[in-house]
């Protein structure tokens, strides 16, 4: 099986810092991490080649310190890596994104399958893997939580519903977007990991001219949406802190309901409020 | 560089929602978006659309009309039901090919985000994702898609001036449905004409997970307890809160794992985003990944015993202590005196 793995570098939003002052976001500091379900999907892939042979290819695209993800990906078992990083890549939305990554794919030729996150914790669109499917004119599976079967022309596996899931059998070559509860991630081989950081780890660059687009097709400029604005979400909150012995907390948080219009949302607080 | 020139698409009307149906049944998040696409619809002085998809669905075009849409797109065919990607991709595809419309929403669920991003490739056009707020540009008169991002801590205004239709999809329980039950509508049956060859995958069991409570994106009160609330009897505590509030019980990803509460219970970035009118966050610390799922609740209320916790950031009252006095505490003083 010839796997293809989408790897996308994020920042490490578990150890996230607001603002004191203004609760905003700070960038700065936070660590680029492989995506979460990314790993999930690295793990498929080289337990697939595992079990039946084959390759996995990691595909980036990233700034050039999203080489960390690619080397953490060989590290996990990944055979090569791919990492599209180019200026003219910057800015693009999800339409752009596609149409890069499925440029270099047409570029690595033969899969058998592409596996890639369901969602980016940062973007948080879940789009990139449907459109690239649709780009690449070959089955998609969203939401997998189980892979039950594979073979070389087709694929059984679970898709997460809300309220349950769904058996789907899929022909091959497909695209299948997976989520965290799928399988528990290796960490990486500290061999392969050094392996990966020598000057033979194979590890390829490759700018807009290797994938043959012009830059007018890509990053902001290729883009069909354009984020007009972003702001912190005002939350308003009154912020009160209730403090002294916990009758006296719990009476003054009954008074504060009461005196606002959180009483008219629940009958039995709008009925205690009365009480005292 | 010189922005790229805006296409004429004086020939783009209409607004059009995808109405998720499963089994027969509409999805919630349809008739919120009827509700949405109305309004849009005056601003715009265009006709409000539901595309339904399926078989045998014919009952539910009422429904869609009553609820805004001046007129129901209906196609229906044994291969349609239950949805597959490829062939409900194709029928909008045909459709949007053939009408133009010039907005299209979808709700942002496990089926609206399969075949949104699909078929905003197929038919070259931007997609905004998971929008919380939508309204009109006043000058330039384009849709002005609002959506969170970074797991809630930004919020990001898209607009798609290069393609038509405007595509988003929407996240279940912000919008307003609305209904009007003398409205009358018209139904367009549409001619399907699909190769089993071209649909590539076959749905070969759905299994439903038998719910033993109210969703919680549906609950006005939700009481949610985290690591601090430290096992079954706390939970226990939690929920007499929670039925004295005709509430319903939720967690953190922590307890979720743990298995104090049911997966579909968990609120957060991986979770359910929940707005009721009062969160009650008891032994949760108010990780950024929490929070993106309940910052939009009207009122917070948070238990925790350190008083630096971020939860106390977002909250609205905030009762620095012990959960397991504070909130037996909170129970007396709610239960009516006998
Ligand atoms: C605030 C904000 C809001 C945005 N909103 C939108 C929007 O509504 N619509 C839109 O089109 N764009 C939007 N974008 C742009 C979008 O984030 C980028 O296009 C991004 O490159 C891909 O989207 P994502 O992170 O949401 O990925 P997702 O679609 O959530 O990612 C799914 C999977 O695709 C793979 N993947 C994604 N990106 C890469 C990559 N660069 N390299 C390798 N694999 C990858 C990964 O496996 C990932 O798990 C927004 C950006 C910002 C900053
Ligand atoms: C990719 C990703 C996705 C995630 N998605 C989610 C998600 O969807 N939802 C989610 O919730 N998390 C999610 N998480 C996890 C998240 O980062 C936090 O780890 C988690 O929310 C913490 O849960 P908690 O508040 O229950 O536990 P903790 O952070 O351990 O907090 C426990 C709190 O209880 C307080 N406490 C302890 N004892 C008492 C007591 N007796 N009385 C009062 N207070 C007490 C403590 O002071 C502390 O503040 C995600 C993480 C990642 C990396």
């Amino acid at each position: 099986m010839e796997i293809i793995v989408l790897v996308k570098q994020v920042p490490d939003t578990t150890n996230v810092k607001l603002d004191p002052k203004t609760g905003n976001l700070l960038r700065e500091g936070l660590t680029g991490i492989i995506n979460p379900e990314d790993r999930h999907a690295l793990e498929a892939a080289v337990h697939i080649k595992e079990t039946m042979g084959g390759k996995v290819k990691v595909l980036s695209m990233g700034p050039s310190q999203a080489v960390d993800a690619c080397t953490e990906a060989i590290g996990m078992g990944a055979d090569e890596a791919i990492l599209l990083s180019d200026r003219a890549f910057a800015g693009a939305d999800t339409w752009a994104t596609a149409f890069t990554l499925g440029k270099a794919v047409e570029r690595i030729g033969k899969f058998d399958l592409i596996l890639c996150g369901r969602q980016a914790i940062d973007g948080d669109t879940a789009q990139v893997g449907p459109q690239l499917a649709d780009y690449l004119d070959i089955p998609q599976v969203t939401y997998v939580q189980d892979i039950e079967t594979m073979n070389e022309t087709c694929t059984t596996v679970k898709r997460q519903l809300e309220n349950g899931y769904e058996r789907i059998e899929c022909q091959l070559p497909a695209l299948l977007t997976v989520i965290g509860t799928l399988n528990r991630p290796r960490h990486a081989h500290l061999g392969r990991l050094i392996d990966a950081c020598t000057a033979k780890a194979p590890i390829k660059v490759f700018n807009a001219a290797d994938i043959g687009v012009v830059t007018s097709d890509v990053g902001l400029e290729g883009s069909l949406t354009q984020v007009s604005k972003t702001f912190t979400p005002d939350f308003k909150r009154q912020g009160k802190i209730l403090d002294g012995p916990k009758e006296q907390a719990v009476s003054e948080l009954l008074k504060n309901i009461s005196n606002s219009d959180a009483a008219t949302a629940c009958k039995a607080f709008a009925a205690s409020c009365e009480l005292s | 560089a010189v922005p790229k020139e805006i296409p004429d698409f004086s020939d783009h009307e209409g607004v059009w929602v995808y109405a998720e149906q499963r089994d027969g049944v509409l999805a919630k998040v349809t008739l919120e978006l009827l509700g949405i696409a109305q309004e849009l619809g005056q601003e715009r002085r265009q006709k409000v659309s539901a595309v339904l998809i399926g078989d045998r669905l014919e009952n539910l075009t009422h429904d869609l009309i009553r609820h805004g849409a001046d007129q129901v797109f209906l196609a229906e065919d044994p291969c349609l039901q239950p949805y597959r990607t490829l062939a409900h991709v194709k029928i909008m595809e045909d459709l949007i090919n053939e009408h133009k419309p010039e907005i299209l929403l979808i709700g942002a669920t496990h089926i609206g985000r399969d075949l949104a991003p699909r078929l905003s490739r197929r038919v070259g056009v931007g997609l905004t994702a998971d929008c919380t707020a939508l309204s009109i540009d006043p000058e330039e008169k384009i849709l002005l898609q609002t959506r969170p991002a970074f797991g809630g801590n930004v919020m990001a205004t898209i607009a798609n001036r290069y393609s038509r239709p405007q595509m988003a999809t929407v996240r279940p329980g912000v919008m307003e449905a609305r209904t009007d039950e003398a409205k009358a509508g018209t139904i367009i049956h549409c001619e399907v004409q699909l190769d089993e060859a071209d649909i590539k995958t076959k749905v070969l069991e759905m299994f439903e997970e038998k719910r033993k409570h109210a969703p919680i994106t549906d609950s006005k009160v939700i009481v949610a307890g985290g690591r601090g609330v430290n096992g079954e009897a706390g939970f226990q505590m939690l929920r007499t809160l929670a039925d004295l509030l005709d509430g319903e019980v939720a967690g953190t990803r922590v307890v979720a794992e743990q298995g104090f509460v049911p997966a579909d219970c968990q609120v957060g970035q991986t979770g359910k985003t929940v707005r009721p009118e009062i969160y009650i966050a008891c032994g949760i610390s108010g990780a950024i990944q929490h929070r993106a799922g309940m910052m939009n609740s009207r009122f917070i209320i948070a238990i925790n015993k350190d008083p630096d916790a971020p939860i106390f950031k977002v909250a609205d009252w905030g009762i620095i202590g012990d959960l397991h006095d504070v909130v037996p505490e909170l129970v007396r003083q709610l239960t009516p005196a006998s």
